[in-house]
Order: structure tokens, then C-alpha cells, then sequence
């Protein structure tokens, strides 16, 4: 499976998810922002970090940079695109995705361990995967997912939600809410899921040595959907 | 303008001093060239009361690649990789300003680090503040870690341990002291040696602007009522910025284009350009117009004094400005050529084509002045005889809750959730353990670090602290399974015209000294702060060391967090019961007399070598040094962290169990042993001929000692841990 993961002045997960992709077997490459177009890809990472210094809002410049005119064609046409933490900020940023992700409900950045409930497992993404609440890291300051009443609504009836934050058990509620999101909102599709954003870093739990490991599942969840 | 005795003094120089510049130049400065000679002699760039005693450092190892006096200390550590580290303090700043004031630390330290070359891999920090109650403290706190968060951060390096402290004596004046280690080949280390004649000098990063004009002088006086109005003395930082420059510094590194490179830190364009060319026994030729400025009708005088962040000064070979300026391009930086190397010997700057200063660098350099300034011995103060009828109406439960909630003993995770510890995908020991640790990237190989002071102990007896917070440093590596490598240093004393606070430097200084020539752990890069006093207040003495070892396989990196129930629990090293200048004193009894614990390096080093052996050989599964708060303390803390309770055995001879337990006698570890590994741990310790004690057993969920303490883990963990959350949102 190809990937191309996409550098912004400012991204600072890259090298991490290029780590990830390539340690399960993603054939990955670089591409600069200033780019024109992007190699031969099945999946699309938009990485962590502080895209443009985040100027203005989280994501906003980043999503009017020139390679992302091709990631919203990729996506338009069935692509799929992950953007993670930053990445998921774009993507809002974009319109590929519904909502906003405003700043954490106590003011402070949180760097955490936390557990997310995996919503809905008709996609590429989380299909056949083997758990439903996986131990996830978060590192952000501006991750509390907000939309419409409407949007909501949508999000809902089309199983949009892809992940919510949880307790090891599941349990969705105030306390297991790092940032205030939205109804636990970590992260949600378009309406086609195959655009996937989401705060949590599944690349920082790739091994027992770190955090956790649960992010490889992501990882190979990917690869064998794709097969 | 005519520059007369006042506007030298107006610029922080002494009188004596400024008619050596005129003695030395043979004529009167003109007001820029004032404003370099004021940016050179201050304390901060000239060490002048320090320098004399600094050299007695034992700074030489097996290990070391470079010693202080580069940008940052650099240690092999195989395999051609070395790592780069440094600590740095601004104090000042960030008492003035807490936000930009410790954003700018982290960011300096950090472009002294990929300054030489090497990328950063982890940053700690050990910062100090007032006490709780003082009004100023709780912001001084929040602005202090959201600045160090909000640069480290954005840059995408992990924050991965630190130290905080609460002290009265910080009340007036704030610590923010930064480390950084950076990972490079250590065939590919660039330095600030400038060579060779006519080559072309490069400005690159941000443009320069008008904010931390005098940072460095303001750095190097005390405080008084008028602090408010040094705020445009503090620079503000720009994370982004320097993440670009970091990438574009090491694609220029990639090749051999860079000749000397040399970060713009404190006394910006000044300190930079007279260094560089100072190590080189150049001259240098700099044209200010070609600076490029961020606001209008900057003087030479601006530019030259300006702390701007984010900015870089090269000696680049010729006939590379070309291939350098496109990668600067490439990550949108300013890129300027501003002039070249001479054989002068002399800085000379131009302006709007006219000369605008001209001085030999060696009287900026070597000639600016050295003082021995007098300073006083501290005697050894008189152990206090406790009377231990008093103890009898203290419940050892009571007293343990009071000591882990207290505010320098509790969990400081309000503080490191805040930073980004896991970035880049390398850590393997997160904040709150006896050290941070990182693998390096793609090997076996993994770096740990750790930052300590002993203010307490310092205070009362400056040369035992000395040597304490360099065993204290050694411990702290050797409890998570590495071997001590090296020390940097950031000495943070008050006002070294006072016979005392100058005393106290020298002491500490000597027992830096002794102990890191004793443990093989030389000191290889650090700072001096002086002046940190308000109103004549001074803090207590406050040397930070950061050191830095090695696991040679990551996979027998230790923690100290209790992992199976029936596992033994040894202390390893001898229990006294030292209880003067112990936590336990001061909460408990309110005695802050008496000296510190005493320290024996023979049996620091052997009993270090002892637990580094065991550990090598796989032999224990967790491990913690007992220090502030004693036996008790540090056995809380495994429970805490393993959810897991003990039972402590009933213990032959004990003389005084609060002496026991609180007691705070040093080159201590608390071990736990797989019970099929007893007889050869065993072995080891009588082979070395350790001392120890089986303290008890891992087992239930509850730490217990005869009728005297039974308490549940989780009750433990809630005084532990919520102490300062509980104090932020009060």
C-alpha cells in the first residue's frame, strides 16, 4: 500500500508517522508542501504539528497551502486521506470535514494517554478491527471538536463519528472527556469515510517500549482492509 | 553624543570600568561602541566574577568530545553518535514576563544545541518559584510552563523531565532553568571557530527587531520596585521561526559549506561576531545596513544590542553563498551576507557606508575584566540533638501524608501534562521517574537525563551541597539502569559583590568539583547566573546539574514502579537517620537548622556501581534513590506508580523509626528483587561489600508496618497526586 505523508513548514509529526507507515509496511514518501501534485498514493497523511506556526487558526494556512488542492481532488474522487492532530485541523480548515476544533475546555495543552471508542467499523479504517476501545495519545492545545446542532445531526445519522474519548471501559462521559469536545468527539469521517480525522496520535503507540501499542492495530487495520 | 561616566553607568558598567575602556582604546568610546564594550564586560557574557573559579572544574573524560566553552558540551556515546546538551537559565526574563520569558529558554537553549549541529531529542527543565502563598506565585507558575509548553511544544522536541520547586526565597526572583540534548555524528560537529580570511559572514533567521535591547544587562543587575519597566527588555519568541531555522540549519550542516556558526543568544549580533572571530584570532568586518531589520530607522547601536530570537550567525566557505541561501529560501528565512573575516584582529562595523565602531576584539574578549572577589566560608553548622519524646506524639501515617502532599515532594503531572513528552516517538520514560529517558532513533541505544538542585542543602552548607547535587544527579541516572556520562551546570546564586552570596558560589563550585572528579562525571557545559536578588533579597544558592547517561540496551531500562506482588524490596546503602535539613524536619518539627546529610563519595560511587551491576545483570526489575523525604517517601512513590502496596518487615536494631524512615542519609537505592534472583543479588552486594537492608515484600494494596502503618495505596496516591492541581484551581 503507498502512502504519502505531506510536509508543512511546521509539522512536527512527520518523521513519527513516516516511523509508523513504514514499520508495518506502507510503501511511504515525503511530499513538501510546495508541491504541485502528489505521487501515486492509496492513502493520504496530513501529520501532526504546528502547520504555518498555526497562524491565524490552527490549520487555516495549511489549508489554503498549494499541495491541498490535490489532497481534496484525492479525496473527492475516493481517496483515502488521514489527518491526525494538526493534520485533523486541516482538514476541517478544508471543508472535507464538518466542525471546528476549538481550544481545550481547561486552557491548557494536554499531552495524555487516553482511551477512544471506536464507532463505526463500516470503513477502511476500523473494519474487522479486533478491539473497540483502543489506548490512544493525545498532545494538543486546540482539540475540542464543535459543530452545528445540524452538522451533529448528520454526523450522527450517517455514522460520521468515528472515535470518541472513553474510559478503559467504554464509558463516554464528562470525566472521560480530556478537552470538552462535543459528545467525546476524538475524531470523524466525511460522509464517504474515506476522509478520516482525528486528534488522538496512533503513531506515538507503535511499540511496548512507548506508551502503548494499540496504534499498530490502526496501522494493520489499514493494510489488511486494503488487501 | 559625547559618552560621559554616567551613560557608562546608565549601560551597567562600573566606573573602574569604563576608565579601563578609555585606557585600553586610548580615547573615549563612542555610544555604540559603549553599547558593545557594556554588552561584553557585563557578567552574563564576560563570567567575570566566576571565570576564576569555574576553571577548577573537573571537565575532562574518557567520553568527552568537548568542554565548556563552545555553545553546548558534547559526549560520545559510540558508534560515531554523540550527544549534545547544555543548560541554560532566564531567570530574569521570566519574572519580568513568565510567558516569553521561559519560551525564549527553552528557545535558546535549543539553538545552542543545533547550533553544533545536532538535532534536538529531548529538553528538560527545573524551575523554582516563590512560596504558595505568595500572591505572585500561581501565574508566575502558569505563564512559566504554558511559555516552556507553547515553545517546546511547537518545535516538536519532548519535554521529558524536570524539576519544581517552592521556596520564600524565590519569592522576588523565579528560576527558569532550560536543558536541551541534541543527538549528532560525531564526525559531523560544527563550531563557533571561525577560520580562514575574507570569508563571507552570513545573517540568518528572523529579522531584528527592537525588543531585548539590554537583556543580557538586565540579566546581570538586581531587581527593585521597578521591574515593570524592564518588560520590553525581555524578547519575544517565535517557536515556528525556529523550527524553520532548525531544519535549515541541518540541511546547510548536510554538507561542508559552514566554516564557524554561532547562535545570536544573549548580547545578540555583539557577543556573536566577537566570539566567532575572538576563537578564530580573526578580525571581523560586519556592514549593519545589510541586517536585515523587521522595523524602520534601526540604529547601529539597536542592531547591535538587539536579543531578537530566532536568529544565526555563519562563516560560510566562499563561493557557497549561493547553494546556502537557496536552502534558506526554501524555509522562507531572511538570508544576508554581512560581511566577511579580516586579519585585523579588530571588529569594525560600518553604517550607511560610514564607520560606526572599531575596537580590538581582544579587549572585548580576553582583556575584559576578571575579579576575585572576596568571599566567605560557611562553618559547617552544629548537628541538632532532636528531642524524641516530641516524635512520640507524631503518627508515622500522619506524618508520611503530610511529607507527600507537601508542595516540593508532590506529583507535578499538573505541570508535565502540559508538555509534549511523547513527540518524535522515542520515549521510553516519561516525567514523574527518577529520569527522562529516549531511545536513540533506529538503535539499541537509549539517553537518559535528569535535572537536580538541593537549595535547602546548599543554603546551610554550601560545599556538602555541592557535592550532593552531583551524587544526587548520579542517582537519579543509575535508577533507571543508566551509566552516568556527564554534568551541565546552571549556577544560580544571588549577588557575588556580597562576601556571602560569593562565598556560597565558591563552595558550591568546590564541591561540584570534588564529587564530579571523584564519580568520573565531568562537567561539560553550563551558565552562570548571578545578580538574582530583589530589594536586596537574595535566593537561597540553587546550582542545577543536568546529567546525562547511557543505556546501552534499551530493553533493561528501569523504573521505579513496584511490579509484582511476593517480589523482595531491598535498600541498598546505609540508613543513619539523618534528619537535619530533612523534609520531615521542617514539615513536621519546623526545625530548619542543622547541616545536610553528609556525603561519602567512595561509598556515592560503590554503592552506584553496585545497583548499575545488578541492573546490567537483569537482576532487579524496579528501582529508586532515596532522597528528600527518606525511606518512606520513596517507597510511597513505587506504590503510587505500580498500584501496588508493601509490608514492611519488622526491622532488627532500628535505633528510631522516624530516623528510619525520614531520615534523609544519602547514596541510597530501594530495590525490588524477583525472588529467583535473591541469591545472586545477594552475591553482588557482598561481593561489594554494600551494606542493605530487606525492608519487606511487594503485596496487597496497602503500605504496612506493624500497627503503625496501614494505609491504603490509593489514599497515598490522592494526597500525592492532586496537591497542586488542588492549588492551581484554588
Amino acid at each position: 500500500m503507498k502512502s504519502s505523508v505531506i510536509i508543512f513548514p511546521g509539522s512536527n509529526c512527520d518523521r513519527d508517522m513516516d516511523v509508523a507507515l513504514k514499520k508495518f509496511g506502507f510503501k511511504n514518501q515525503m511530499v513538501w508542501h510546495n508541491d504541485q501534485s502528489i505521487p501515486k498514493s492509496d492513502l493520504i497523511v496530513l501529520p501532526g504539528g504546528f502547520s504555518y506556526g498555526d497562524y491565524l487558526r490552527c490549520g487555516s494556512i495549511a489549508s489554503k497551502s498549494k499541495i491541498i488542492r490535490s489532497v481534496i481532488d484525492f479525496a473527492n474522487s475516493g481517496g483515502l486521506v488521514l489527518g491526525i492532530c494538526n493534520g485533523f485541523q486541516i482538514l476541517t480548515e478544508t471543508g472535507l470535514l464538518n466542525g471546528i476544533l476549538q481550544q481545550n475546555k481547561f486552557l491548557n495543552f494536554i499531552c495524555s494517554n487516553v482511551f477512544v471508542k471506536v464507532k463505526d467499523k463500516q470503513n477502511k479504517y476500523f473494519k474487522d478491527l479486533k478491539k473497540d476501545v483502543l489506548e490512544l495519545h493525545i498532545a494538543h492545545n486546540e482539540g475540542n471538536y464543535f459543530c452545528s446542532d445540524d452538522e451533529l445531526k448528520s454526523l450522527e445519522d450517517n455514522n460520521q463519528i468515528a472515535v470518541t474519548y472513553c474510559g478503559e471501559d467504554g464509558t463516554e462521559n464528562e470525566t472521560t472527556n480530556p478537552n470538552g469536545a462535543i459528545k467525546n468527539i476524538a475524531g470523524i469521517f466525511n460522509k464517504n469515510k474515506n476522509v478520516l480525522g482525528m486528534m488522538p496520535h496512533p503513531e506515538r503507540m507503535i511499540d511496548k517500549y512507548l506508551s502503548g501499542e494499540d496504534g499498530s492495530l490502526f496501522f494493520k487495520n489499514i493494510l489488511d482492509n486494503f488487501k | 553624543m559625547e559618552v560621559t561616566e554616567a551613560i557608562a553607568i546608565d549601560h551597567g558598567l562600573k566606573k573602574e570600568e569604563f576608565s579601563k575602556i578609555c585606557e585600553l582604546l586610548k580615547r573615549t568610546p563612542n555610544l555604540t561602541e559603549l553599547a558593545i564594550f557594556s554588552a561584553m564586560w557585563n557578567e552574563h557574557c564576560s563570567y567575570k566574577s566566576s571565570k576564576k573559579h569555574l576553571k577548577k572544574m573537573h571537565t575532562k573524560g574518557k567520553q568527552v568530545i568537548q568542554g565548556p566553552g563552545e555553545n553546548a558540551g558534547v559526549v560520545d556515546i559510540g558508534d560515531d553518535d554523540a550527544i549534545v546538551f547544555k543548560i541554560e537559565s532566564h531567570n530574569h526574563p521570566s519574572f519580568i514576563e513568565p510567558y516569553q520569558g521561559a519560551a525564549t529558554g527553552v528557545g535558546g537553549i535549543m539553538r545552542d544545541v543545533f547550533t553544533m549541529g545536532a538535532r534536538p531529542i529531548a529538553n528538560l527543565n527545573s524551575i523554582h518559584f516563590g512560596s504558595p502563598q505568595h500572591k505572585k506565585t500561581k501565574n508566575l507558575l502558569r505563564g512559566v510552563v504554558k511559555g516552556i509548553g507553547g515553545y517546546g511544544n511547537c518545535i516538536g522536541v519532548p519535554t521529558i523531565a524536570g524539576q519544581t520547586t517552592f521556596d520564600e526565597s524565590y519569592n522576588g526572583n523565579i528560576l527558569v532553568n532550560a536543558m536541551t540534548l541534541g543527538l549528532v555524528n560525531k564526525n559531523k560537529i560544527f563550531y563557533s571557530k571561525a577560520a580562514g580570511l575574507g570569508k563571507p559572514v552570513i545573517y540568518v533567521g528572523s529579522k531584528t527587531g527592537r525588543d531585548g535591547i539590554h537583556g543580557a544587562s538586565m540579566a546581570s543587575a538586581t531587581f527593585d520596585d521597578k521591574i515593570e519597566e524592564k518588560k520590553p527588555t525581555v524578547q519575544v519568541g517565535d517557536p515556528f521561526t525556529e523550527k524553520l531555522l532548525l531544519e535549515a540549519c541541518l540541511e546547510l550542516m548536510a554538507d561542508n559549506s559552514i566554516i564557524a556558526i554561532q547562535d545570536m543568544g544573549a548580547a545578540g549580533l555583539t557577543s556573536s561576531s566577537v566570539e566567532m572571530a575572538s576563537k578564530g584570532n580573526l578580525g571581523i568586518k560586519l556592514n549593519l545596513s545589510e541586517v536585515p531589520c523587521r522595523e524602520e530607522k534601526m540604529t547601529p547601536y539597536e542592531i547591535m544590542l538587539s536579543e531578537s530570537q530566532e536568529r544565526m550567525l555563519i562563516v560560510l566557505e566562499k563561493g557557497k553563498e549561493e547553494h546556502a541561501k537557496k536552502i534558506f529560501d526554501k524555509w522562507k528565512l531572511d538570508f544576508a551576507v554581512i560581511g566577511k573575516t579580516t586579519n585585523s584582529k579588530k571588529i569594525e562595523l560600518t553604517f550607511d557606508n560610514k564607520k560606526v565602531a572599531e575596537i580590538p576584539i581582544d579587549l572585548l574578549a580576553e582583556n575584559a575584566p576578571i575579579y576575585d572577589r572576596p568571599w566567605k566560608k560557611t562553618k559547617l553548622p552544629q548537628k541538632l540533638k532532636f528531642d524524641k519524646d516530641e516524635f512520640k506524639s507524631l503518627k508515622l501515617s500522619d506524618c508520611l501524608k503530610k511529607i507527600l502532599s507537601n508542595s516540593n515532594i508532590s506529583d507535578k503531572k499538573w505541570i508535565w501534562n502540559q508538555y509534549d513528552h511523547t513527540v518524535m516517538g522515542d520515549t521510553i520514560q516519561k516525567p514523574g521517574g527518577d529520569a527522562g529517558v529516549v531511545r536513540v532513533h533506529g538503535t539499541n541505544k537509549a539517553v537518559a537525563a535528569s535535572v537536580d538542585s538541593s537549595a535547602l542543602y546548599c543554603f546551610s552548607h554550601p560545599l556538602t551541597g555541592g557535592k550532593q547535587i552531583v551524587c544526587e544527579s548520579y542517582r537519579n541516572l543509575i535508577s533507571v539502569g543508566a551509566k552516568p556520562i556527564a554534568i551541565t551546570n546552571c549556577l544560580n546564586f544571588g549577588n557575588p559583590e556580597k562576601e556571602k552570596n560569593m562565598g556560597e558560589f565558591v563552595e558550591c563550585v568546590e564541591g561540584i568539583t570534588e564529587a564530579s572528579k571523584y564519580l568520573d562525571f565531568p562537567v561539560v557545559s553550563g551558565n552562570v547566573s548571578f545578580y538574582n536578588e530583589t530589594k536586596d533579597k537574595g535566593i537561597k544558592p540553587t546550582p542545577t546539574i543536568g546529567g546525562v547517561g547511557l543505556i546501552s540496551d534499551y530493553q533493561q531500562m528501569l523504573t521505579m514502579d513496584f511490579k509484582t506482588e511476593g517480589n523482595l524490596v531491598y535498600v541498598i546503602g546505609k540508613t543513619d537517620g539523618h534528619l537535619d535539613q530533612s523534609i520531615f524536619a521542617r514539615e513536621l518539627l519546623n526545625e530548619k537548622k542543622g547541616p545536610p546529610p553528609t556525603i561519602n563519595l567512595f561509598n556515592e560511587k560503590n554503592i552506584g556501581e553496585t545497583v548499575l551491576d545488578l541492573s546490567r545483570k537483569n537482576l532487579i526489575v524496579s528501582c529508586h534513590d532515596v532522597s528528600l523525604g527518606g525511606i518512606l517517601t520513596a517507597l510511597s512513590k513505587m506504590c503510587i506508580k505500580g498500584k501496588k502496596g508493601i509490608k514492611i518487615n519488622s526491622l532488627k536494631g532500628l535505633t528510631n523509626k522516624y530516623e528510619y524512615f525520614f531520615g534523609e542519609d544519602q547514596a541510597r537505592y530501594i530495590v525490588e528483587i524477583p525472588k529467583a534472583s535473591l541469591k545472586k543479588v545477594n552475591d553482588i552486594l557482598n561481593k561489594y561489600s554494600v551494606h542493605f537492608d530487606e525492608l519487606g515484600t511487594v503485596s496487597g494494596q496497602s503500605i504496612e508496618y506493624k500497627d503503625d502503618i496501614n494505609l491504603p495505596i490509593e489514599e497515598l496516591a490522592d494526597v500525592h497526586k492532586y496537591w497542586l492541581k488542588k492549588y492551581m484551581d484554588s
